[in-house]
């Protein structure tokens, strides 16, 4: 198993990438491990982990708390992370949150709305509050963590949970946006890039009518901010989310993205230390955003962590990432259409896709398919990859999900495609 | 591919495509519907005992799943059919046993007899839910079945 450098980085990239992912030269069950789920979580580079540690090493102190030389190091540490982070996706700094992760931040706006709906957040917070007769607007293929939360926004305010109906292969059109949303439309959230099938949505034009129609915008970006140029402010969205494991950063840390003004009006859903100017036994006055979001102790060394994630895809420059990710995508929808009989979720061949492919091989369950990968050194997802709605709409269980990302080589995609060419003969489901 | 033959061997993708009790059964005593969330799986497993309420008469099920899981499914309706109702008990107890081995130890080959084939699947921590979807179904018709008889 030769690494072909060229092939690894599109040529634009570092050819030494791989050597910096200490999880990528292991062996799974026998042969050198293909990591084909970084849409569920990615690798760390030594940068990253060593820049947490060293965090911990010499800078480690409580942030925003006290007075000492120490926190002033620990705080400049932490809010430094945020502005990198703010850079890398075209916010201002007192516009990225800390979350737990991207489900946490989807939440926090779908609470806040349910707070203002209860009159909690005083006339400011009026544009967030739902009343029976609003809509909400999702799509069909969101995953569960850009779903439930708004199906329980609207159980709580008795706002109607709309969706932008999916074609056969699970995408949409701003046809299917345009006659869904409408003037009783108060929000509208969708997947920047779908995990299941990896298509990219109109993000700016669906921005656009949802503001004609004095809609918010909610963003779900977990597979778009890692792996393409973003820029929320020229995206035209008013809230999005994305999580730090799918960006080379660790766990425990994810990123709301809001527009300013919206920010410091959202009702702070949790509430407690570090988020308050004034509190008396009856009542509490919240700062400004970020800081009435992150309430408690805050992921500080995971903060500094993706701090440095994103300086490391800064490094590789995202249009290069986006460059090399296309080709694997082109690559990986290649192998898949030249086997007979499987079927693939999805934007067809020669559509634009992200670097993912779901697939169906009929007569043979997904949880079998990813065991005979896996016991090839193969490493996929399998399930419904947190999208169930999306997966009884193409009629379907669950399916088998490759994805790739900036250390993936097309090595590592054609040896998927061999090996998934085996999987029908090996359960004898035919041909 | 000689690393899967311990957990697919031939009798489990055997049992994988005759799936043995495959259909719904008409007037059931007790009947259960079981779902693994986290891959979706679902089974719902029916049974019918003799006049003398023990011992199972006939047993059917529908589902979706894995090949494990039908495969499980099937081999457990060869097994308990025409079973006394006691001897089912020890054979799931045998069966859950079996699973949570690990693949240490040697199954009671005389009391699963085919479904001995399963043992191998217990060292795939991830696929043990598989395995055992049919029996957990099992076990609750029986509790229930013959809890209405008491
Ligand atoms: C499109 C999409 N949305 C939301 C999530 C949830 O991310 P997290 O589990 O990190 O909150 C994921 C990842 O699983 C995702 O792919």
């Amino acid at each position: 198993m030769t690494l072909d450098p060229t092939a690894t980085l599109g040529g634009r990239l570092p050819a030494t990438l791989r050597d910096q992912f200490p999880y990528l030269a292991q062996e799974l069950n026998g042969h050198p491990l293909a990591y084909l789920d970084s849409a569920a979580t990615a690798q760390r580079p030594t940068a990253v982990l060593d820049a947490e540690r060293a965090y911990l090493e010499r800078s480690n102190a409580a942030v925003h708390r006290g007075a000492s030389t120490l926190v002033g190091t620990s705080t400049g540490a932490f809010e430094e992370a945020r502005a990198t982070v703010a850079a890398f996706v075209g916010a201002g700094d007192r516009e990225i949150v800390w979350t737990e992760n991207a489900t946490d931040a989807i939440n926090l706006v779908a609470l806040g709305m349910a707070d203002a709906s209860a009159g909690l957040g005083g006339s400011e917070a009026d544009v967030f509050a739902l009343r029976p007769g609003d809509e909400i607007v999702v799509t069909e293929a969101e995953h569960h963590a850009n779903l439930i939360p708004w199906q329980r926004l609207a159980a709580k305010t008795g706002a109607t949970l709309r969706w932008i109906p999916v074609g056969d292969d699970g995408t949409w059109g701003i046809d299917d946006a345009a006659s869904v949303i409408g003037d009783r439309t108060r929000v509208v959230a969708f997947a920047h890039v779908s995990n299941v099938t990896g298509f990219a949505a109109p993000v700016a034009d669906v921005a656009e009518i949802a503001h004609r129609h004095g809609a918010l915008v909610v963003l779900d970006a977990c597979q778009s901010v890692p792996h393409r140029p973003i820029d929320f402010g020229a995206l035209g969205v008013d809230f999005a989310a994305f999580s730090a494991h799918k960006m080379l950063g660790p766990t425990g840390i994810g990123v709301l993205y809001g527009r300013e003004q919206l920010l410091d009006a959202l009702p702070p859903a949790r509430t407690g230390g570090s988020t308050i100017t004034t509190v008396t036994m009856e009542r509490a006055e919240f700062l400004p955003s970020p800081h009435r979001f992150e309430a408690g102790t805050q992921p500080v060394s995971q903060a500094v962590a993706l701090g440095e994630a994103v300086r490391f895809l800064d490094g590789l420059g995202m249009g290069g990432v986006h460059a090399h990710e296309a080709e694997l995508a082109e690559l990986l929808v290649d192998e898949v259409a030249r086997i007979p009989g499987i079927r693939l979720v999805g934007p067809p061949p020669g559509a634009p896709r992200a670097a993912l492919a779901s697939v169906d091989v009929p007569g043979v369950h997904a949880h079998d398919v990813g065991q005979f990968l896996d016991a090839q050194g193969i490493a996929v997802r399998v399930g419904h990859h947190c999208a169930q709605p999306l997966h009884r709409r193409l009629g379907l269980r669950a399916t088998t999900r490759a994805s790739a990302y900036v250390y993936t080589t097309a090595d590592e995609i054609r040896r998927y495609g061999a090996a998934l060419a085996e999987v029908r003969g090996f359960f004898g489901a035919g041909a | 591919m000689s690393d899967l033959s311990g957990l697919y061997q031939e009798l489990i993708l055997d049992h994988s495509r005759r799936r043995v009790g495959d259909g719904e059964l008409a007037d059931p005593h007790a009947s259960h519907h079981e779902l693994n969330p986290t891959c979706g799986d679902e089974i719902t497993l029916a049974i019918r005992l003799d006049e003398s309420g023990s011992t199972i008469e006939r047993i059917g099920w529908t589902g979706d799943g894995c090949s494990i899981s039908m495969a499980s499914a099937s081999a457990l309706t060869e097994l308990a059919t025409g079973a006394e109702v006691e001897q089912v008990r020890r054979l799931v107890d045998a069966f859950r046993t079996m699973m949570r081995s690990k693949g240490a130890g040697e199954a009671d080959e005389e009391l699963l007899g085919d479904a001995v084939a399963f043992h191998g699947v217990s060292k795939y921590v991830m696929r043990v839910k598989c395995a055992m979807l049919a029996w957990v179904a099992l076990e609750a018709c029986v509790a229930s079945a013959t809890a209405r008889d008491a």
